[in-house]
C-alpha cells in the first residue's frame, strides 16, 4: 500500500437513482472512497449491489434518462467530475481515466479492425498522426501480450479468442496511459488458465505504468490475489472497506464473513454442506433509513430496521457499516430482533 | 458421502466407451464437407449409481457436447452408451423416446431454457403429459411435490418465468428435470448463470435432491472449487479427450496430469496470504482448433513439460493406479520414470536416455512467482 499519498481519485457521498415507470431505484446511497496512486482496489458484492453503477457513475456513464446522479463529487485532478462540462468529460474518458467493460465479445465494435478502435483513442485524445498512432497501437498490443501485434493490427475482433479480445480492450484503455483504470468484471467471462494470464499481465503493466486501478468482481479469489485494498458493497453501499489482510483475515461485516463462506474451495478442508445466504439483495425504492442487510443477516437487532449504520472503524484503514462495531453501541443491551442470534 | 461408497454395485446407470462427436465443416458452393469440429473425440467413463462424476474443463473443451451426446440430444458419429446396461448409442430417437424419463437435464442458462409463455405449471407438467397417462388431478399434485422438493411456494406455480430470479428459475428447470422420476441426471453448468450466494444455493438444493431420490448426477462445471465439493469422482477434459479422471482427493491432493496442475494452480482462493505465496504455473497461448488439432498429445502446444515424443503420439487413457486414469506420457513407464503412485520402471538413466536432451527431472514446472 502506498500510506499517505495524495489520492488520484476522491469520491464524496456519491448518490444514484434510476427513475424507472415502476418507480425510482436507489442504486448508490452515498458511496465515499477515495484511490490512491498506484493502487489497486478491488470492488466486490452481488450482482445488483451497485458496484458497476458506482463506477460508471464517477465517469457520467449510466443512461441518463432513466439514471440520474443527484449528488455528491467525484474530485480528479482537483476538478470535480460531476460537473465538468460533457465535452471536457469526453477528453479525460479513454484518456486519462481509463475503463475495461465486462463482455470482451460485446464491447469491441465487430465493423471496424482491432488496429482502428485502438488508435482512434490516440488520434482523438492525444492527437498522433496515423502513422505514429499505428506504432504505438503495434507496441500496446505487443505490451499485452499478443504475438505478432503489427500484423494482427488490422485483423477484426472476430478473428481474436475471448482472451485475446480482452487483451485488446485493455490496450484500448491503456493507449493514453491513463493514471486511473477501472475495470469492470474485466476477467469474469474468461477461463481460469486466460483469466490466470490476464492478471499477471496487469500485475506487470502496474509495475511498469504506475496507474491506479479499481477492479470490480465478485469473485473473491481474484480480490484476495491482486487487491491492494478491497470494497465490499451491497445495497448500493460501501459495508465494509480496508486493507485486503484485513477483508480477509478479520471481515467485520455479517456480509463479508457470509460471503466469504459460501465459496467452495479447491484447497484445503471441504464442508460438507456449503453456506448459504438466504433471501435476495434489497430493491431500494427509496434511499434506505435502515440497514439493507438485516432481512438476510444472522445477527439483526431491533436497531436494524430504525437507522443506517454509519461506517464505523475496526482497525487501521479497516472501517464496517454495522452496528455491531459501534463502540457506543453495545450490541447485548439492544434487544436482539431474531432469536437464533 | 464417501468416495468408495457408490463402488460396491456392479454395474453402473451410465457406461460411455470411445464417444465421438464430430461436426461437419461444409464449405463453397457445393456445400461439401471440408473437415470436422472433433468436438468431442474418444471419450470413456462410467457413472455408478448415486454417485457425482464431475466433468470440469475450460470453454470449448467438449464437456456440454459430452453431456448432449451422452443424453443422445446429438446423433453421435461413433462409440457406446450404455444406459442401465442398455445399449443408446446407435438407437433411432423413436424408440429412445420410452427411455427419456429416466435420463434428464438440467441446464445452464435459466433465462434461456424456459418458454416464457408458459407458467411454471405448465413448464413441470410437460414431461408428465408427454410421457405419463395420469389424470389432470394428479399431474397437478405431482407438480404441487416437485415445487415442494425444489424449495418453491406452491403460490407460484400460475406465475410466468419473467416473475422469478435466476436461481429460483433454476430451481424450476431442476423440478421439470426430476418430473419423471430419472435415474440419471446431467447437470450442465446449472450454477454459471447464477450469483456467488445463490449457486450454494442450488448446489445444496442437487445435494439433497440426489440424497433423497437416489440420483445419479453428471455435474458438467469449469468451476473447480464447485465440483469439488459436489463430485465423488472428477473427469477433467481437454479439447476433446479426457486427459485424467480420479476420485475427487485424490485429483485436488496430487494432480498427475499438467493440464490438471496449471488448472488447479490457476484456481483464485479467497486468501491474500496464500495466493501471493503460490506458485502458478502459468499456460501461454490459446486452446487449439478442435477442427485441428496438433499432432501427438492433444496438449503439446501448451504443456510446460512437453517431450519429444508429445509431438509424435497421443498418449492413452491408463489406469496408472486403482481409480487413477491419467493420458500423458510423463506417466507411462514404458516412456518416462514415473511419479509416484506407480514406482516400478526404468531407472532414471534410461528414462532421461529416451527424453533426449531435456533435463531428467520430469517435476520441474515452470512457475512464476
Amino acid at each position: 500500500m502506498t500510506d499517505g499519498a495524495a489520492p488520484v481519485l476522491d469520491v464524496r457521498d456519491l448518490r444514484t437513482v434510476f427513475r424507472t415507470r415502476g418507480g425510482a431505484v436507489h442504486a448508490v446511497n452515498g458511496v465515499s472512497f477515495s484511490l490512491k496512486a498506484g493502487e489497486l482496489l478491488g470492488v466486490v458484492g452481488e450482482s445488483g449491489s451497485g458496484k458497476s453503477v458506482t463506477m460508471m457513475s464517477l465517469l457520467r456513464l449510466v443512461p441518463s434518462p432513466p439514471a440520474e446522479v443527484t449528488g455528491g463529487a467525484v474530485l480528479f485532478e482537483g476538478r470535480d467530475l460531476l460537473r465538468l462540462p460533457e465535452a471536457e468529460l469526453r477528453r479525460l474518458r479513454g484518456g486519462r481515466i481509463g475503463f475495461v467493460f465486462q463482455d470482451p465479445m460485446t464491447s469491441l465494435n465487430p465493423v471496424f479492425t482491432v488496429g482502428y478502435q485502438i488508435m482512434e483513442p490516440l488520434r482523438v485524445h492525444l492527437g498522433l498522426s496515423r502513422r505514429a498512432a499505428r506504432d504505438r497501437a503495434a507496441e500496446l498490443l505487443s505490451l499485452v501480450g499478443i504475438p505478432d501485434a503489427r500484423s494482427r493490427l488490422s485483423d477484426y475482433p472476430h478473428q481474436f479468442s475471448g482472451g485475446m479480445r480482452q487483451r485488446v480492450m485493455i490496450a484500448i484503455a491503456l493507449a493514453c496511459n491513463p493514471k486511473v483504470l477501472i475495470a469492470d468484471e474485466p476477467t469474469t467471462a474468461l477461463d481460469v488458465t486466460i483469466q490466470a494470464q490476464i492478471l499477471d499481465l496487469m500485475a506487470s503493466l502496474r509495475e511498469k505504468l504506475g496507474m491506479a486501478v479499481i477492479w470490480i468482481t465478485h469473485d473473491l479469489g481474484v480480490i484476495a490475489g491482486i487487491a491492494d485494498r478491497v470494497m465490499v458493497m451491497y445495497g448500493g453501499q460501501i459495508v465494509e472497506h480496508g486493507p485486503v489482510e484485513a477483508i480477509f483475515g478479520n471481515p467485520s461485516h455479517p456480509y463479508t464473513r457470509a460471503l466469504l463462506t459460501t465459496v467452495p474451495r479447491v484447497r484445503g478442508e471441504r464442508p460438507r454442506r456449503l453456506t448459504v445466504i438466504e433471501g435476495q439483495p434489497p430493491l431500494l425504492t427509496a434511499p434506505p433509513d435502515f440497514c439493507t442487510f438485516r432481512d438476510r443477516c444472522s445477527q439483526a437487532y431491533e436497531i436494524c430496521d430504525r437507522l443506517n449504520p454509519q461506517r464505523y472503524p475496526v482497525g487501521e484503514g479497516h472501517d464496517a457499516a454495522c452496528f455491531l462495531c459501534d463502540p457506543g453501541l453495545a450490541p447485548q443491551s439492544a434487544a436482539p430482533r431474531v432469536a437464533h442470534v | 458421502m464417501s468416495e468408495t461408497s457408490a463402488r460396491p454395485s456392479p454395474e453402473p446407470v451410465i457406461a460411455v466407451r470411445d464417444l465421438c462427436m464430430h461436426f461437419p465443416i461444409h464449405r463453397g458452393l457445393l456445400r461439401r464437407q471440408v473437415g470436422a469440429v472433433k468436438a468431442v473425440d474418444g471419450v470413456s467413463f462410467d457413472v455408478m449409481p448415486g454417485e457425482t462424476l464431475g466433468l470440469v474443463g475450460e470453454s470449448g473443451c467438449g464437456k456440454s457436447t459430452t453431456g448432449r451426446a451422452v443424453l443422445r440430444l446429438y446423433d453421435i458419429t461413433s462409440g457406446s452408451i450404455r444406459l442401465e446396461g442398455v445399449e443408446i448409442g446407435q438407437m433411432p430417437q423413436s424408440q429412445l423416446r420410452r427411455l427419456r424419463p429416466r435420463m434428464q437435464m438440467v441446464f445452464q442458462d435459466p433465462q434461456a431454457s424456459l418458454d416464457p409463455r408458459m407458467t411454471v405449471e405448465g413448464i413441470i407438467r410437460e414431461p408428465l403429459d408427454e410421457h405419463t397417462r395420469l389424470s389432470s388431478r394428479q399431474k397437478r399434485e405431482r407438480v404441487h411435490e416437485l415445487l415442494d422438493a425444489v424449495g418453491l411456494s406452491r403460490r407460484f406455480a400460475g406465475r410466468y418465468p419473467h416473475a422469478f430470479s435466476g436461481g429460483q428459475r433454476q430451481r424450476i428447470g431442476i423440478a421439470r428435470a426430476l418430473a419423471l422420476n430419472p435415474r440419471f441426471v446431467v447437470c450442465d453448468e446449472p450454477i454459471a448463470a447464477l450469483d456467488v450466494s445463490i449457486q450454494a444455493q442450488v448446489v445444496n438444493l442437487l445435494e439433497d435432491l440426489q440424497e433423497r431420490f437416489g440420483l445419479t448426477y453428471l455435474f458438467i462445471s469449469h468451476d473447480l472449487s464447485m465440483v469439488r465439493h459436489i463430485a465423488n469422482r472428477v473427469a477433467v477434459m481437454y479439447l476433446g479427450r479426457i486427459v485424467e479422471m480420479a476420485g475427487r482427493e485424490a485429483l485436488y491432493a496430487d494432480p498427475l496430469h499438467p493440464y490438471t496442475r496449471a488448472l488447479l494452480s490457476a484456481v483464485n482462493e479467497p486468501d491474500p496470504g496464500a495466493a501471493r505465496s503460490r506458485r502458478r504455473i502459468l499456460l501461454t497461448g490459446d486452446v487449439p482448433s478442435p477442427a485441428d488439432p496438433p499432432r501427438g498429445c492433444n496438449f503439446c502446444t501448451r504443456c510446460p513439460e512437453v517431450m519429444p515424443i508429445c509431438r509424435e503420439m497421443d498418449p492413452a487413457l491408463r489406469e496408472v493406479a486403482p481409480g487413477r486414469h491419467v493420458a500423458c506420457h510423463l506417466h507411462d513407464p514404458a516412456i518416462t520414470t514415473p511419479r509416484e503412485p506407480t514406482r516400478a520402471a526404468p531407472t532414471a538413466v534410461e528414462a532421461a536416455s529416451t527424453r533426449g536432451d531435456q533435463p531428467p527431472s520430469i517435476l520441474s514446472t515452470r512457475s512464476v512467482p
